[in-house]
């Protein structure tokens, strides 16, 4: 930890005295894991669809140092940069999604690549992060100035990105875009009932997608009852996790993987669970564990409402994206093909998560947390203040 | 100053909203970070359950033996045994090399609804299973069926190539299969075992229940002694154009079983495709007049009824007429011999006098003692009842003094010639190794052992001076006995076609090991001048065999002035000069 020193006051070392190291290593962490499961999981789906052994490998590599680029890159942002870059994001993002739905290229019955440099990229993953920050922006611009209609605005931008989302259709991502803007005006102190209403809404919503759409349908009812339709590629994630065991069949040694669908991306949970067993699955969930119970904790301790909007949200769509692809593979949901962020192979996906973690990262940076310890407040003042100010709030006449 | 205090009070308001606010947000965050932890752990539980409680579940499922027999000619999907089912034993020589074991197998099948790419797959399956043409596999994977049997009892190679295609389509059944790493080596006694495990032959039939329950079986047999007999014997076979033969090792000391070849054999992995004559184990199922080789048993039976000495003699100048029968002797000395000349010249004549003066119950309840006459008690359960002559009249006495008339399995008459050499003491043979491996069989007395102190130097002269002398190896003191006896072909002896044998056991002073190596139906060749009999063909055969078991075991010879090397000479007094082969 000796890196840098506390007065170092250039740019990096400010950062790093500030970061949430912790969270930073964690994230290092499942990229170190992602690597190797990638290298297991992905040669049999590569020789399957008729590319090299390592073309997936390979990629993930070529993806892997930009994204953490992009991560270091954002959390060493002000916030005022963050929402900057966040907006140009949104904007980008929303334009790109709009040219794909003309000219994008279907691929597996929906439209949201765009290919660049070889690359193909989905606009889609990189509107989750912008999203975030832009309606917490937003949000918390109205907590300030009470006669700006942020809300109102947040509610345009969400049902802009949505119908776009769904003319793609990308209802995984139009369920991870929505469950952000729910997380943020949950936070953002939203009435219960009101909540409620909307969680009917969406029950709703996910009964109507049930109905019109057909893949939607088969999903959920191949869920509700396996026998009823193709289930192999859960089958086989079960398998792989059965074969496993406690310690797994080692690095390498899987069998099931190798006829396992999408076990690079999709399903690379369920290569872990082969591969290395039950406790490095154990560790891996406890990693995602590790990185929302912080940044939470982090949160708990800022007196930024952009700061808990804006992270609040990011944390939240990285969790529940883990959340989805790890309750997938274990059949504890409809099977819903999402990455597992910063394990799965995925270009756009592991950008996006780098942008996605660097600006968690940014935005609980200590520094920015406070604002107050520039003044020369302990922690301990700190809580006084809050009380002293809670103490205002709750007196009459006011 | 309103104004400004207004402007104050707005300021508070809206700090006091704004802290508000972030209190309930702060509520609310615990909530989510409750929501996720919950969710969490509720993962971390199901991993468990997959893991853990079903993991087990599978592996004791994909444990089971898939029954092979019932997916035979079916395109079905086959049935399982339930899981309760141990893997079978394993099967070992004495010294640990595997016989017998059994394997978890994949065997692989297709889902052709699954198949993405029905050409790719076809493409791939071909390379790996060459015995499988590309259209062969391309018709089954464009079936209706959504099962069809690709290939059985794939190779661990194999099979990591199938995963290697990745194709879903393409899925295993697992089941234990019984596997012989030796294959055709020792297939006789080990036997085999059907695919649903059931032993049919041999020590696998014998032990089918043991073996059934898991247990390892350790046999007494040694590998190597069991390849360089086989080696032998099919050198010989080939030599001699025979049609088979059969040959054991035994330790004389405690009746183990080193190892037992009979020839032709068969590979145990498909006995249901062998010929019967391939499967047909000769060593416990072949009852055979041994010829010559039973002099050893009259001559032993005549020293027990007669307390008299080498010098004791034979007039066999004449053929014994009896009834129908004349007894002539091969090679005819046409003198009076010696007991010690009786037996290296191999005189049947001599023999059935001996014969005549040991009497007919005698000499029946000799080879009754030495297991001769009844069915073998053995460990492979496949014996054949030996052929005793029906009613016993003297005739037979005379007869079955030289192995006229009498037939016996190789077993039992290796595990005869045991008992005479070892000091005496019955020998039961035994194929699985004991516990205390030192311990004799039995204690049950035969011979005295003066008497097989007699006929251990008798057994030496013959391969010193007699119709054995192609068996000796030097330094390693083999005695022995030739034996060569007509078949009977449609009931009549056939004089073209015998069975040529030897038995052959060492070092004589101290008897330790027999070899026994007879060979059906051998053809005389110009190197032995036409001549096909025991001392010509299994002879040398013996010879060979005892050259490399001792090099196999270590066994160091003795120098050629050692005393023990003279062993038996002095028997050569008895013997006037004269021909011997027989």
């Amino acid at each position: 930890m000796s890196l840098f020193s506390r007065t170092d006051k250039s740019l990096i070392g400010q950062w790093w005295w500030t970061v949430d190291r912790g969270m930073l290593s964690a994230f290092m962490v499942l990229s170190l894991i992602g690597v190797a499961l990638v290298a297991t999981g992905s040669p049999s789906v590569a020789e399957r669809i008729g590319y090299g052994y390592y073309h997936f490998f390979v990629r993930h590599m070529i993806i892997l140092g930009p994204a953490l680029l992009l991560l270091l890159g954002t959390s060493m942002l002000s916030h005022k940069f963050i929402r900057r870059l966040a907006a140009l994001l949104f904007v980008g993002s929303l334009l790109t999604m709009l040219m794909v739905l003309g000219v994008g290229n279907d691929i597996k019955g929906a439209r949201r690549w765009v290919h660049v440099l070889g690359f193909s990229l989905q606009p889609s993953e990189f509107i989750k992060p912008s999203f975030a920050i832009m309606a917490a922006w937003m949000m918390s611009l109205q907590k300030e100035k009470s006669n700006f209609k942020g809300n109102a605005i947040t509610a345009g931008f969400y049902l802009l990105t949505v119908t776009l989302l769904i003319l793609q259709p990308d209802f995984g991502m139009t369920f991870l875009v929505t469950s952000i803007w729910a997380a943020q005006i949950f936070l953002a102190g939203f009435p219960f009932r009101l909540l409620v209403l909307l969680l009917i809404v969406g029950i709703l919503g996910v009964f109507m997608a049930y109905q019109g759409l057909d893949h939607v349908h088969s999903r959920i009812d191949r869920y509700l009852d396996p026998a009823s339709g193709d289930s192999y590629q859960i089958d086989k994630s079960l398998e792989a996790f059965q074969n496993g065991g406690i310690i797994g069949t080692g690095p390498g040694q899987g069998t099931v993987k190798m006829s396992l669908p999408d076990a690079h991306a999709d399903f690379i949970f369920s290569v872990a669970g082969e591969e290395m067993g039950m406790l490095f699955v154990f560790f891996i969930i406890s990693i995602y564990g590790l990185i929302l119970l912080r940044g939470y904790n982090r949160l708990m301790d800022s007196d930024d409402m952009f700061v808990v909007l804006a992270a609040g949200g990011l944390l939240t769509v990285f969790g529940l994206q883990a959340a989805v692809h790890m309750g997938s593979a274990l059949h504890l949901f409809p099977t819903k093909g999402m990455t597992l962020p910063f394990v799965s192979y995925g270009g756009s996906s592991l950008l996006s998560m780098g942008i996605t973690a660097g600006a968690i990262l940014g935005l609980t940076r200590n520094k920015a947390r406070s604002g107050l310890s520039r003044g020369g407040l302990s922690l301990q003042t700190n809580r006084a203040h809050r009380t002293a100010r809670r103490g205002v709030n709750t007196s009459p006449g006011v | 100053m309103i104004f400004s205090y207004r402007l104050r009070r707005n300021a508070v308001k809206i700090e006091g909203e704004r802290s508000s606010a972030l209190d309930l947000a702060r509520g609310r965050l615990v909530l989510m970070g409750g929501f996720f932890i919950l969710m969490y752990i509720v993962f971390a539980v199901r991993a468990f359950d997959l893991a853990v409680i079903q993991g087990r579940a599978i592996s004791a499922d994909n444990g089971a033996t898939v029954e092979l027999s019932a997916m035979e000619g079916s395109e079905d999907a086959p049935g399982t045994l339930p899981a309760d089912i141990a893997r079978r034993g394993d099967i070992t020589d004495r010294n640990g090399a595997l016989l017998a074991t059994t394997l978890r197998t994949a065997s692989l099948f297709a889902d052709p609804h699954l198949i993405s790419d029905t050409a790719r797959a076809a493409g791939g399956l071909a390379k790996i299973f060459p015995d499988i043409s590309y259209g062969e596999i391309l018709q089954k994977l464009q079936s209706d069926k959504r099962f069809v049997w690709i290939s059985r009892n794939l190779s661990p190679e194999q099979q990591y190539s199938v995963l290697e295609l990745g194709e879903p389509g393409l899925e295993f059944k697992h089941a234990y299969q019984r596997f012989y790493p030796q294959g055709a080596l020792g297939s006789h006694l080990v036997g085999y075992a059907d695919v649903d495990g059931r032993g049919l032959a041999g020590i696998e039939r014998g032990f089918n229940n043991y073996l059934n329950s898991g247990e390892t079986l350790r046999l007494s047999l040694d590998m190597r002694l069991q390849h360089a007999l086989r080696r032998e014997m099919t050198a010989v076979i080939d030599e001699f154009s025979a049609i088979g033969g059969a040959g054991l090792i035994m330790d004389v000391t405690n009746g183990d079983i080193l190892a037992g070849v009979s020839l032709p054999d068969f590979n145990p992995h498909r006995a249901g495709e062998a010929l019967e004559t391939e499967v047909f184990n000769r060593l416990t199922l072949g009852a055979y007049e041994m010829g010559s080789v039973f002099k050893i048993f009259s001559i032993a039976a005549f020293f027990e009824t007669h307390d008299v000495g080498m010098n004791t003699t034979f007039d066999t100048r004449d053929p014994i007429r009896i009834g129908r029968f004349t007894i002539r002797d091969y090679h005819a000395e046409n003198r009076i011999l010696t007991i010690p000349e009786v037996f290296m010249y191999s005189s049947n004549i001599g023999s059935a006098l001996m014969g005549r003066a040991v009497g007919t119950e005698n000499l029946q309840n000799f080879y009754e003692d030495l297991a001769l006459t009844t069915p073998l008690d053995f460990e492979v359960r496949e014996v054949a009842r030996p052929m005793v002559p029906s009613p016993w009249r003297e005739v037979n006495t005379l007869t079955a003094s030289y192995g006229h008339g009498v037939a016996t399995t190789p077993v039992q008459t290796i595990s005869a010639v045991a008992s005479v050499v070892n000091g005496g003491y019955l020998i039961k043979p035994r194929l699985v190794l004991a516990e205390d491996e030192g311990k004799a069989s039995t204690d049950v007395r035969v011979v005295s052992e003066k008497t097989s102190n007699k006929m251990r130097e008798l057994l030496r002269l013959v391969v010193t001076a007699g119709t054995g002398k192609n068996a000796d190896v030097a330094g390693y003191r083999v005695g022995g006995k030739t034996g060569t006896a007509e078949k009977i072909i449609n009931g009549r002896y056939d004089g073209n076609k015998k069975i040529s044998s030897f038995v052959g056991v060492f070092p004589m002073d101290a008897p330790r090991y027999a070899v026994f190596i007879m060979i059906d139906e051998p053809k005389g060749t110009k190197r032995t001048y036409g001549y096909a009999t025991g001392g010509w063909v299994a002879a040398p055969a013996v010879s060979r065999v005892i050259a490399s078991m001792v090099a196999i075991l270590g066994i160091p010879p003795s120098s050629p002035d050692s005393p023990e090397n003279a062993y038996g000479q002095d028997l050569k007094q008895y013997v006037s000069a004269g021909k011997g082969e027989h």
